[in-house]
This record gives C-alpha cells, structure tokens and sequence, in this order.
C-alpha cells in the first residue's frame, strides 16, 4: 500500500462555515478508506495541533453556528486513527507555539526534516 | 534515488512562502535526488531577468542539478519575453510538465 | 482505455485563481498526448460546472454579450469531455458534501457525484496524481 504524505499549509480558510479543516477532513476520509495516511503540518497550519482553539459564540442576526470547529481535537482524532502527525518546529517557534502548548500525539520536526519526509512517501499531497 | 517535479505557482516576492519551496527543491537535489522545478502562473516572475532578489541564481548556485523550467504561456501572458529570462531557465510548453507527470517513478508536487 | 492516466485533484472556485485554467490546460495538453484524465473537484471547484453559469456583456469595454465572448469554466470543461474520444477518457467527479452546502447540483453533463472514495480509488489506478491546493 502506498504511503501517502498530505501537507497543510494554509488554515483557518473556510473553516468555521465547514466546521473542521477541509484538508484534514479528507486526510481522515482517505485513512477510512484504507490508505496509509501521514500529515505534515506546516506554516500557520502548525497551530492546529496548539490545544484549546475555541471559535464558538459566532452570530449573525438570529443564525447561529451551533457547531464550531474543534480542530485540536481533529488532530487528535487523527493522530487516534494512527496517522503520524508532523509539525513544522520552525514554523512554530515563528508564531512563538511551544512544546506544551500542542495537543499530544504530534510529531515535531525540523524544517531540514521535510525532504526525508517527502522522500520515505510514495505521494505527497500538497494542499 | 527519486525523482521530483516540482511546480511553483506562486511569487516568492508577494509571500516569503514559497521559499521554502525553494528550500525543498535544495534539499532534495542534496539527499540525490533528481529535481525538476517547474514555474508555473506567478511563479514565473523570478524567472524574469533582473528580478530581485535573484531566486534562480540562487537556486542554480545551491542545487546546480536541479532542472528549472518555465512555463511559456504564463511568461507570455506576463509580457516576459524568452530573451528576457534569467539565464538558466528552460522556457516550455505545457506539454512537457505532461511529460514529466507521466514519467515512471516521478513523485509531482504542487505549491 | 490508454495506457496512461493522470488524476488531478482541484480546490478553487471559478474566476477566481489562475489554478482553474492551468488545470483545464495540464488537461488538454494530456488529452493530445492520448492520456486519459480524471478531476476530482473538492470544496469550491465543484462550481466549474454549474449548468447555470452565463455570459455576460462588459460595461467598462461597452461590449455585448455577443462581442465579449465572456467564456464559462463550465463550457470549458464540457469541451473537454467532448475532446476526449475512444480509448483516452476525460472523467469529472464532484464531491457530493461539497456540492451540497453549495447548491451547486445542477451541473453539464458528463460530471458525475462522488466522495474522497473515488479519489483515492483513482490514485491507485492512475500513472500519476498532482493534487492543486488552494490559496
């Protein structure tokens, strides 16, 4: 089975109107189907592993968005299912996330990481 | 080792991000590997002669394997002219980013 | 059915990204070669092939619908899966949850509805696979 690397890059696009992130939504739907999944985290997209994102209390007029997103806890979802979950270490520290600060079951790495990364994939899904 | 084709579509001088696909392409050529860079929509404007700062050259300098290549549509429609690149890039068609698709073994990127 | 094939996976709205043309373009350009193609069309490119996209006139130009010729990327993609002939297929899938929130259900013919089961699916069987992300 090939291994397959998805790399995130750009969030919070489109997120609260579709309630999750809609890469990380179709990396869990394709380790559903059977493949064999990894996800590399990097740019801003490293602060969906940071714990506590809260984006409820969103209104307008009398509509409401019931459901936000919960993001950490997709990763956490995903992490759960067996999909190796990296982070990009420098894209953290530029947006000042700390070790601590992430939810567990994420995988730091180093910038020069990437290219052994892509390398040990079969396909990289750059989204 | 592998090989790569890598398609940069954004301008490194709106964003610091594509950078690091710059970076990637670098990296991968030192791990051995065979890397076509193929710019693509705004990302044919460092391939503009005297852009600054010089991404090729510096590209060319670090990874002197990798391959760069350039869209001719996306230079044309940015008025840049063939004469005009930067010297070591290879001005193509979109045919040859099929080709290189479709090449056995070759793993394709997209930024 | 050729021997070769390639899947791309598209991300972006109509009109709104450079991305839409160079993948119809990376499209023919297989298409010529006699390789087959398949789409994915996830989140907002499942607009590309809204039955009800329409031309329209330029007020700035002062041009007419007839002048401006103002192209559709669904008419586009419907030439597509007219190019493509025998062996060498042109296949479109929508996926269905992102067309729903969109209301984008009412598309050309030739597209047809499907789920990231139908990408992967494709991955598999495909000589090769460039996903294009969005912005």
């Amino acid at each position: 089975m090939p291994k397959i690397l998805s790399v995130v890059e750009h969030a919070y696009a489109g997120t609260l109107e579709e309630q999750d992130d809609t890469v990380l939504w179709i990396t869990h739907m394709i380790k559903n189907a059977g493949a064999e999944m990894s996800a590399l985290l990097r740019g801003n997209a490293t602060n969906y592993a940071v714990r506590g994102q809260d984006a409820s209390g969103l209104r307008f007029g009398a509509a409401g968005l019931a459901v936000p997103p919960t993001i950490d806890k997709d990763i956490e979802a995903l992490v759960g299912k067996g999909v190796t979950v990296y982070a990009v270490r420098e894209d953290m520290e530029q947006r000042g996330i700390k070790p601590g600060d992430l939810v567990a079951g994420v995988t730091p790495v180093g910038k020069t990481d990437i290219a052994r990364l892509f390398d040990e994939s079969d396909m990289v899904w750059h989204w | 080792m592998g090989k790569y084709l890598l398609i940069e579509s954004r301008d490194p001088y709106e964003y610091g991000d594509p950078n690091y696909f710059y970076e990637l392409a670098r990296d991968l050529a030192d791990r051995g590997n065979e890397v076509a860079f193929f710019l693509i929509q705004n990302g044919v404007f460092p391939a503009r002669g005297g852009a600054k700062p010089d991404k090729i050259g510096e590209l060319r300098q670090a990874a002197p394997r990798v391959r760069i290549l350039a869209d001719e549509f996306s230079l044309r429609e940015r008025g840049i002219s063939r004469d005009a690149t930067a010297p070591g890039v290879e001005v193509t068609e979109i045919g040859a980013l099929v080709d290189l698709l479709v090449e056995d073994g070759r793993k394709a990127v997209w930024h | 059915m050729s021997d070769k094939t390639i899947t791309l996976s598209l991300m972006d709205p109509p009109y709104d990204s450079e991305t839409t043309t160079t993948a119809l373009r990376i499209a023919e350009a297989a298409l010529d070669k006699g390789i087959s193609v398949n789409v994915f069309a996830y989140e907002g490119a499942v607009m590309l092939t809204m039955k009800a996209q329409q031309a329209h006139p330029n007020p700035v130009k002062g041009t007419t619908v007839e002048d401006q010729q103002h192209p559709t990327t669904s008419g586009f993609v419907g030439a597509l899966f007219e190019k493509a002939a025998g062996d060498v297929q042109f296949q479109w899938i929508n996926c269905g949850l992102c067309v729903d929130e969109r209301g984008a259900a009412d598309w050309i013919d030739g597209p047809k509805r499907g789920g990231p089961g139908d990408f992967y699916k494709w991955t598999q069987e495909s000589t090769n696979t460039l996903v294009i992300g969005t912005r």
